[in-house]
């Protein structure tokens, strides 16, 4: 039974899998939101977040990201407790971090800490769409900064993930100022002839585009990530016209000349040990 | 009646007396003296109780001066350069060189239009990617050849569109914020009118930022803002009450260094005034600036960014 239902001849199969949900436990089944196949969740998650038939990459958790990537037992977690205060008083700004806390199960919007991809040791940080958007305000620019700081005291490479609809709305001017703020610290990093590597994830729009997100060394996204600085809707607001077909999609920015490379997620590890190796003293020395 | 209106009838009244003078040879003096009087209270007691949303409006009137205006005014043989060299000249900046009180500067200002035509032209004050590199090529030359840079920040943001995508508008401004944190050369910016998000913030990430009394500066305009948060942008009004975008909001949280009072009617009605009061200033800080050690100077300005809004989190 489970063969027919991955069977991709949509219009016969349509019907039968509606039947098929409703009388399944839930959990055990998701539908992909990009063709609208039906997954076994087991299925789904040992793909990684991957449709196995459109093969879109679906938004993960930070936690399991940082499974995917970093080896076995090798992750430090960093600044775990940092979380937001609506110093501001910005209107039921608290209400929205409890429910973004209880949702996502984080504290904020990025995880931040140092692990080892294939035995090389780096920093890491990854950013989490379910908790706001991954809006950036200040404890995701602070967590972002110590983690700079912490690879350029240790003279590690640092790996950023990023996944976000920009600066929070609700911290204002000084969300603003976190990409200063990021983009001074990666600076420093910069000058020790340090790695920055950037992973841009769906979606990565907004301030932390204009900061951190171009900043790498090396960018690697995606497949079909959007990236922009503006999101489209504005964009089609504003121009009031229609926009081409996989604008701003992580192609689009290969095509463009404004990301070096598109690794899907299986092959994200290894991908990411490689350009480690190429940049460690073992590269120089061996 | 508002405070405006009473503004605008006493304004008429005056201009009455005025001709009733001149045509009639009937001496006023008093009653003109005593209107002006009463008028000028009036207008201290209104500008100096603008709502955040009266503060936008004014600064998007036309009468508003624009970076060219004060560039004209506070600089001596201003010489205007052009171009990012790598796709065009884009004309929502002005970016050049010239001298502050006998002292060689950069300077650089996001320029809206004064009439519809010029706005067009310049695109509203909206930059480009080739505006934000054309800004950074100007402040890499200032590097070399030791001058401190002033920027006049005056944009709505950065523009929105297909082409600007295409070309990397985070890509540019995302530059620019990293190597102005690593220039060897003194950075002040003054937001003379409206400073709307990261399109601001990529020619403000200096040593110092001022602000104009009247002048804003947010995450994004108030239409944005309410678009995003409540999608509904005629909430603007609503939004720049919540947003803290006044000089004396940025100030109290510490994201800029100084306000600068501005004329009776705001630096709309007396342009000349509101330009000499930024130049001794600028003349002042620059020359403090210039005697600081270079590694002090970035440390500072790094740390600027560093210590801002420590209080925002709990661990
Ligand atoms: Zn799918």
């Amino acid at each position: 039974m489970m063969r027919d239902l991955f069977k991709k001849t949509k219009y016969v199969q349509m019907p039968i899998k509606q039947k098929q949900v409703d009388i399944i436990p839930e959990g055990v089944w998701i539908k992909c939101p990009n063709c609208g196949e039906i997954l076994f969740k087991d299925d789904f998650d040992k793909n990684n977040g991957v449709c196995s038939f459109c093969k879109a990459h679906h938004r993960i958790g930070a936690y399991d990201r940082l499974s995917q990537v970093l080896d076995e037992g090798t992750f430090v977690e960093m600044d775990k407790e940092l979380s937001t205060l609506n110093v501001l008083n910005f209107p039921n700004y608290e209400e929205k971090i409890s429910k973004a806390q209880e949702k996502s199960n984080l504290e904020e919007a990025v995880v931040t800490g140092i692990g080892q991809v294939g035995g090389l040791s780096t920093v890491i940080a990854v950013m989490d769409s379910r908790f706001m958007m991954g809006s950036m305000g200040y404890v995701v620019g602070e967590k972002i900064t110590r983690a700079i700081e912490t690879a350029t005291k240790k003279k590690l490479p640092i790996l950023i993930f990023t996944a976000s609809g920009g600066a929070r709305m609700q911290e204002g001017i000084m969300s603003l100022m976190q990409m200063a703020k990021t983009s001074a610290a990666l600076a420093k990093h910069h000058q020790q002839g340090l790695l920055y590597v950037t992973v841009l994830t769906d979606p990565t729009t907004g301030g932390v585009t204009a900061s951190f997100a171009m900043l790498g060394d090396i960018i690697i996204s995606e497949p079909g990530a959007l990236i922009g600085f503006a999101g489209p809707r504005v964009i089609q607001q504003t121009i009031g016209q229609k926009l081409p077909e996989g604008f701003q999609r992580a192609e689009f920015l290969l095509e463009h000349g404004f990301i070096d490379r598109i690794i899907k997620r299986k092959h994200m590890k290894e991908e990411l040990h490689k350009i480690l190796l190429l940049h460690s003293k073992e590269a120089f020395y061996e | 009646m508002n405070n405006n209106d009473k503004i605008e009838k006493l304004h008429n009244k005056l201009e009455e007396l005025y001709e009733l003078t001149k045509e009639q040879s009937i001496d006023f003096s008093f009653e003109i003296s005593e209107l002006e009087k009463k008028l000028t209270t009036l207008k201290e007691n209104y500008y100096s109780h603008l709502t955040p949303w009266d503060k936008v409006s004014l600064v998007r009137m036309s009468t508003r001066p624009v970076a060219k205006t004060y560039i004209d005014h506070i600089l001596d043989d201003f010489i205007e350069l052009h171009g990012d060299r790598l796709h065009k000249d884009d004309k929502a900046v002005i970016g050049g060189i010239g001298f502050l009180d006998k002292i060689p500067v950069t300077v650089i200002g996001q320029q809206k239009g004064a009439t519809t035509k010029e706005n067009i032209e310049r695109n509203f004050g909206m930059l480009h990617p080739e505006g934000y590199r054309k800004a950074l090529r100007l402040m890499k030359q200032a590097e070399k050849f030791h001058r401190p840079i002033i920027c006049f920040v005056d944009t709505p943001g950065a523009f929105c569109g297909i082409g600007a995508e295409e070309r990397g508008q985070g890509e540019a401004i995302a530059r620019n914020l990293m190597e102005m944190s690593m220039l060897k050369v003194p950075i002040i910016s003054v937001v003379i009118g409206e400073g709307g998000s990261g399109g601001a913030l990529a020619i403000a990430a200096g040593d110092r930022v001022w602000m104009l009394e009247h002048s804003v500066y947010s995450i994004l305009t108030p239409e944005g803002f309410a678009s995003i948060l409540w999608k509904d942008s005629s909430k603007a009004k609503e939004a720049a009450e919540v947003m803290k975008m006044t000089a004396k909001d940025l100030l109290d949280l510490g994201a800029i260094e100084k306000v600068i009072p501005e004329p009776l009617g705001g630096a709309n009605a007396q342009p000349v005034e509101m330009a000499d009061t930024i130049k001794a200033l600028l003349i002042e800080e620059i020359k403090e600036l210039l005697n600081l050690d270079v590694d002090v100077l970035l440390e500072n300005r790094f740390n600027r960014f560093r210590q801002m809004g420590s209080s925002m989190y709990s661990s």
